[in-house]
């Protein structure tokens, strides 16, 4: 196996690379004009109501003090109250959780099973009238931004052809009880459709260019000459042996695309008004709702920095050229 | 330097559309007084009162939004500000990309460290959330996308802009000069800049439809400047004001059109002349 002690050091570094962004955002807060509780305050508070607040969120302590009790709280999983809801931040980003998660993988995987196989399809149709239609329009979609395709969709297939739903998770009225009975609910899948197409409209054109060009270059290898001298099927060796080895930067750029469309799903959140952590990270932030904010922002970020440890680990195992390497 | 230029577009179809595109836009930003029909901003009337949400016609050639501003003033003086941040965005991120890379490769040590860990953090920053979060903290404007652009994306640059480093560092001519006692800067700037250049060309190209899809996004989100027309804005604007129940794809559809040209102009272009610098793509 490859050296345990590097994946060790590799988890550490994760750990501090957190830390750090963790403090850049901290202060960020901070720092920033005004007081953080203005837009929390109404009008007709009296000063004692106001004292009692900044006691409550501890904003009459020194920065430094306000930054240690920071750290040692996120490390118990504590992320504060909320300035808007007055409920523990931590509650709200786990419900928002897996929304965004089921929205990501769902729309991560549609994308990149239409991407591999047409992008290997491409590949095979190299230097052809398909191959020359096809790749501008890839370049196209992956140009349009995805809130706007999100736009088109919702204008045609829900207002105008009243197909689907404009948004959100339920119906008006509709609560879930549980995550569990919502996740178990059609009604869900229902409302998942046409954010997750549009999200996998936008996210098809990476693997579909990386598969092609990782076919290009495994087909001219000694291995595919070899078999197609021993006379297998054409059909056999790009399943088989050219696929199979293109694959691997592909299961790579997956685990990267994971991290990276948390992150941009902020925006496909807002339109489809999907109530996941991007969203609330918008709200948040366009409410000076510092604690949520702050929650958000660390839970989008350790997200990123994990997928992008696990996209490192991955590459260790599936590539044979670095595990060979290792193994002996 | 413009030979090699003038290859490139006789070679390549894609950088020649994509510039084509670019020179359009240049020149609709450049002339927007002339062209717009109306001001951007201003709420129109008519005798029967608000001009709003009207079809297209003579006087609006693409209607009117919903608070009667006129929809092709809007998408001609929107050039100029996708332009502007794109541009900007370009620049930003090839002159630090270039920078760093030079100075990480040529030095090495504890300065390279120290600036691939910084690299590390960069990457480590979810992008779009950044910046919004950095529009909260410095205000709305244009320039946040730019800074963002800037503070994020040049460890992408700077990383391969460094290996070539690394690699130049070790020939002969660089040997000589510093025999021949050059200084630092000199070999740096002089003679190991203009070898790379192309590497900065290519990330800062990339840079622009990255700085102009985000310019949207942050818009859109109601994180932009209110005074200023951009597409995004545009898109915020309808979004906001029922345009997509209303049906009125003429009011959305437009500006949504016009970034999508501009940044497959902007991949276009970078992908022509990545097609010049690795040759062994082509075949």
């Amino acid at each position: 196996m490859f050296d345990f002690w590097s994946i060790v050091r590799r988890f550490l570094y994760m750990l501090f690379v957190l830390w750090i962004v963790a403090t850049i955002i901290f202060f960020m807060f901070r720092l920033m004009p005004g007081s953080p509780l203005t837009a929390f305050i109404g009008t007709t508070f009296t000063d004692e109501q106001h004292d009692l607040l900044v006691k409550r969120f501890g904003l009459d302590k020194s920065l430094f003090e306000q930054y240690t009790l920071f750290i040692v709280n996120t490390l118990k999983g504590d992320f504060g109250l909320s300035f808007t809801y007055n409920k523990p931040v931590i509650n709200m980003i786990i419900e928002a959780l897996p929304n965004s998660i089921i929205l990501t993988l769902f729309s991560l995987v549609i994308a990149y099973i239409f991407g591999v196989i047409a992008g290997a399809y491409l590949a095979w149709k190299r230097a052809t009238f398909i191959e020359g239609f096809s790749i501008p329009i890839v370049l196209t979609t992956r140009s349009a931004p995805e809130f706007w395709l999100g736009m088109i969709a919702l204008a045609f297939f829900s207002f105008q052809l009243d197909i689907f739903p404009s948004g959100g998770t339920s119906a008006a009225g509709v609560i879930y009880e549980t995550t569990l009975s919502k996740l178990t609910s059609l009604h869900f899948y229902y409302h998942l459709i046409l954010p997750s197409l549009v999200l996998a409209l936008y996210l098809q054109g990476l693997p579909l260019l990386l598969m092609r060009s990782n076919m290009l270059e495994v087909m001219q290898e000694d291995f595919v000459t070899m078999s197609k001298m021993k006379g297998l099927s054409s059909w056999r060796i790009v399943i088989y042996h050219a696929a199979r080895n293109a694959l691997l930067p592909v299961a790579t750029a997956f685990t990267l695309g994971v991290g990276f469309a948390f992150g941009g799903n902020v925006v496909i959140e807002t339109v489809f008004s999907w109530p996941g952590l991007g969203r609330l990270l918008v709200f948040a932030v366009s409410s000076s709702d510092y604690p949520l904010a702050q929650g958000a922002f660390i839970f989008l970020t350790a997200i990123l920095i994990l997928m992008n440890f696990l996209a490192d680990l991955l590459y260790l195992f599936l590539d044979p050229r670095v595990s060979y390497k290792t193994k002996n | 330097m413009i030979a090699e230029i003038y290859k490139i577009f006789k070679e390549n179809n894609y950088a020649t559309i994509g510039v084509c595109i670019y020179l359009f836009f240049i020149l609709v930003a450049i002339f927007a007084d002339l062209i717009a029909t109306n001001d951007p901003l201003r709420i129109n009337f008519s005798s029967s009162g608000l001009s709003r949400n009207l079809p297209p016609s003579w006087e609006y050639f693409l209607g009117t939004t919903s608070n009667g501003r006129d929809i092709f003033s809007q998408l001609i003086y929107g050039s100029r500000n996708a332009l502007a941040v794109g541009l900007s965005a370009a620049l930003a991120v090839a002159i630090l990309g270039t920078i760093v890379g030079l100075i990480s490769g040529f030095y090495g040590g504890w300065i390279d460290n120290l600036i691939m860990r910084l690299a590390d953090i960069a990457l480590g920053l979810p992008f779009l959330p950044f910046v919004i979060v950095l529009a909260a903290f410095l205000g709305p404007s244009s320039w946040n996308v730019v800074i963002a652009i800037g503070l994020l994306l040049w460890p992408n640059a700077g990383r391969i802009i460094r290996s070539q480093v690394l690699t130049l560092r070790e020939r002969g001519y660089i040997e000589s000069a510093k025999v021949s006692g050059c200084s630092n800067f000199r070999i740096i700037f002089l003679h190991i800049a203009p070898n790379i250049l192309p590497l900065s060309f290519l990330y800062g190209s990339i840079a622009i439809g990255w700085a102009i899809l985000t310019e949207a996004s942050v818009s859109f989100l109601g994180f932009g400047p209110s005074d200023v027309i951009s597409w995004g804005y545009m898109l915020q604007d309808a979004y906001s004001s029922q345009a997509l129940s209303l049906g009125a794809y003429i009011w959305f559809i437009p500006p949504g059109i016009c970034i999508v040209l501009m940044v497959v102009a902007g991949f276009f272009i970078s992908r022509g002349y990545e097609e010049i610098l690795f040759p062994k793509i082509k075949k």
